[in-house]
């Protein structure tokens, strides 16, 4: 169980978090989605104990990140966003140290991580250093998790690994998540909101929404089409100038784009591209994701 | 305590798989050793000369062997004619020319006295000094004995010996200063080195997230260097002992009971400048600055502090090796026992006193 009510930093003149409060239940998956330089990481400091907060108070399974941060850290396994394990020591090296820094042993807790580390196991014996982005990865997970924490904080835990290993890696957090363990996860990847139980989308050091992955779609009330042609980078200008354009942004191979009038009715956009002279036009209504969301609720909270 | 040891195990493995980390270590305190001891030496040994004998008697000929004889210097070349010593020099042939002037013997007999003429290579000033005094001493000498036995009497010969370092020998000097040196280098420059780089890998933000207290980390951290830099001083005093010949005339207890004190000092300044500074960068640069420079010039390792301005002078007293450098010397070559060193010794302990308490409280058990 994670509570943070009014939490507030800055650095020098830039206000990191802006009276940030929101609760996370035990056995969670809870995600933070936010584009760089949202605040995600100074949160997850916070929660971690490594920062303190200009105002605000936040706790951990009923416990003050600031006046019981040692407690909170024997509970806690972070995975900080950069890789950071020790280059020189070989994957096994550097398991059986953090397992030794938590005062327990590879053998010990085995179990919890054998289905993570069985993968990168054959390479137990090359420096961490010379591992692929996803094996470190996994071994950055496997470090954070062998003590067994009560909760596992993740800051961007995918930036930089292959959609491949991204997938594999949010199976595992899953599997995690069944055997009981809350997991609070930092990502600027919108795609992968929709696998956490409930997200928090956070832009500028605020939070613009907090809810299911359903429920903030559910919550999208314009009218959404996507739309491709056989030049898709003047048509985004084009569209751009349309008088009835409330919204448009490239998703992929097609552009998403909603009207202000909120007209399911076509006709006068197809008109107006086909006089601009693009061909191969394909105008369709499509369902919302959580980045049309994020788009939305950013442009009218600047609006 | 298990992890501790854990702790400990994992510095000694960083240290002995990265190739720089030794090659400081092991590989520094040797070569500065031999460097310091056998190149940046003030001896006279086998200085090249030339002589211009316009006279050619017994007497100059006699001179001119004592010269050679002597072991400072090496007769490369006799000269015919004055031109040639000022090509000689300027193709650097020769240190030091020396010139008879004709009727040299007979000059001495009859007049009490004759003329040689010394000429030095004063592009190196110290050593051209140093040529000159060895030269114009034996000749000296021997004009001395020489006129006794001629019955002229009532001469007052001055014999200086110098206590301690009767030979001059440049390790005597040098030893102890580079041992304070590398010491000083090792053990705060490493242990600052290490600790900012679990900072700048990120390793620091992991380590300050587990149950490890940030006394077990700093500890951690130190033990090794502490061990590997009293490796050194040992082999810094076998070096001297058996390569220069350098003695150890007091207590060998005391002396290693001192360097132990001097490394600890160097330890806990160390992870003073690890906690100000953030990055390795900053933490070398600070080390250098503060460390190499100072040790080199003001702990009169090769400058005498007496002969500094007062302003200086008292700068040096702020420098710790200044006092390690007095007890080594004192030890060593003097054979004191504490009762001479006690003060020094005081001294070195409030640094170290003063570095940890600094550390403590500027050490952070958070992030900036």
């Amino acid at each position: 169980m994670v509570v943070a009510s009014h939490i507030s930093i800055s650095y020098k003149k830039v206000n990191a978090l802006k009276d940030i409060s929101f609760s996370v239940n035990e056995g969670e998956l809870f995600g933070f989605i936010g584009p760089d330089g949202a605040g995600k990481t100074s949160l997850l400091r916070i929660l971690t104990t490594l920062i303190l907060a200009d105002s605000g108070s936040a706790s951990v399974f009923g416990l003050d990140v600031v006046k019981d941060y040692k407690n909170i850290r024997k509970i806690t396994g972070y995975m900080p966003g950069r890789f950071s394990l020790y280059q020189d020591l070989s994957v096994e090296e550097n398991l059986s140290f953090f397992a030794a820094v938590f005062g327990t042993t590879l053998k010990e807790n085995y179990d919890l991580i054998k289905d993570i580390y069985i993968q990168i196991e054959p390479f137990k014996d090359r420096p961490a250093g010379k591992l692929s982005g996803g094996m470190k990865q996994k071994l950055a997970l496997s470090c954070a998790l062998i003590h067994k924490p009560k909760i596992l904080v993740l800051d961007e835990p995918t930036t930089g690994v292959d959609a491949v290993s991204r997938k594999e890696f949010w199976q595992m957090l899953k599997k995690l998540k069944n055997d009981g363990i809350t997991i609070l996860v930092s990502t600027p990847y919108m795609d992968e909101a929709e696998l956490c139980d409930r997200v928090a989308l956070i832009q500028k050091g605020e939070i613009l929404d907090i809810d299911t992955p359903m429920g903030i779609i559910s919550k999208y009330k314009n009218v959404l089409f996507e739309i491709s042609s056989d030049n898709m980078y003047k048509l985004k200008g084009d569209i751009g100038k349309f008088n009835d354009t409330l919204s448009v942004f490239l998703f992929g191979q097609f552009l998403h784009f909603s009207p202000k009038s909120g007209r399911k009715d076509t006709d006068v956009l197809k008109k107006y591209l086909e006089e601009k002279g693009h061909k191969n036009i394909i105008i369709r209504e499509c369902k919302p994701n959580i980045e049309d969301c994020f788009m939305d609720l950013m442009q009218s909270e600047n609006g | 305590m298990k992890t501790f040891i854990n702790f400990v195990k994992k510095e000694f493995r960083h240290i002995f798989r990265d190739v720089r980390s030794m090659v400081i270590l092991f590989g520094m305190p040797i070569a500065q050793i031999l460097i310091f001891g056998y190149v940046v030496t003030n001896e006279v040994k086998d200085a090249k000369i030339a002589v211009l004998d316009l006279s050619k008697d017994e007497m100059t000929v006699e001179i001119t062997n004592k010269l050679t004889s002597s072991g400072y210097f090496l007769l490369v070349d006799n000269f015919k004619s004055e031109d040639e010593i000022e090509l000689a020099f300027r193709k650097g042939e020769i240190q030091e020319a020396i010139i008879f002037e004709p009727g040299f013997a007979k000059k001495f007999v009859k007049d009490g006295k004759a003329e040689v003429r010394i000429i030095n290579d004063a592009s190196d000033a110290n050593t051209a000094n140093m040529l000159a005094n060895y030269t114009s001493a034996i000749i000296m000498n021997y004009s001395f004995a020489e006129s006794g036995v001629n019955g002229a009497s009532g001469q007052i010969i001055a014999q200086t010996r110098m206590q301690f370092n009767q030979d001059l020998k440049g390790a005597y000097m040098f030893v102890p200063g580079t041992m304070a040196l590398i010491l000083m280098l090792i053990s705060a420059m490493m242990t600052s080195i290490s600790i900012t780089r679990e900072k700048e890998m990120g390793t620091m933000e992991v380590l300050l997230v587990s149950p490890l207290r940030p006394v077990q980390i700093i500890v951690g951290k130190v033990i090794p260097y502490f061990l590997l830099s009293f490796v050194n001083a040992i082999s810094i005093l076998l070096l001297g002992f058996f390569v220069f010949g350098l003695p150890v005339n007091g207590p060998l207890a005391l002396l290693l009971a001192e360097s132990m004190l001097f490394i600890t000092m160097a330890l806990s300044l160390g992870i003073f400048i690890s906690t100000i500074a953030k990055s390795m960068q900053v933490a070398m640069f600070i080390s250098m600055f503060s460390l190499l420079l100072p040790t080199m010039l003001l702990s009169g390792f090769i400058f005498p502090i007496e002969n500094m301005p007062q302003i200086l002078q008292w700068v040096c007293h702020a420098i710790p090796p200044k006092y390690f450098i007095v007890i080594i010397k004192n030890i060593m070559l003097k054979g004191t026992g504490f009762e001479y060193v006690w003060f020094e010794t005081l001294v070195l302990f409030g640094f170290t006193v003063f570095f940890i308490v600094m550390s403590v409280f500027k050490f952070k058990t958070r992030l900036e």
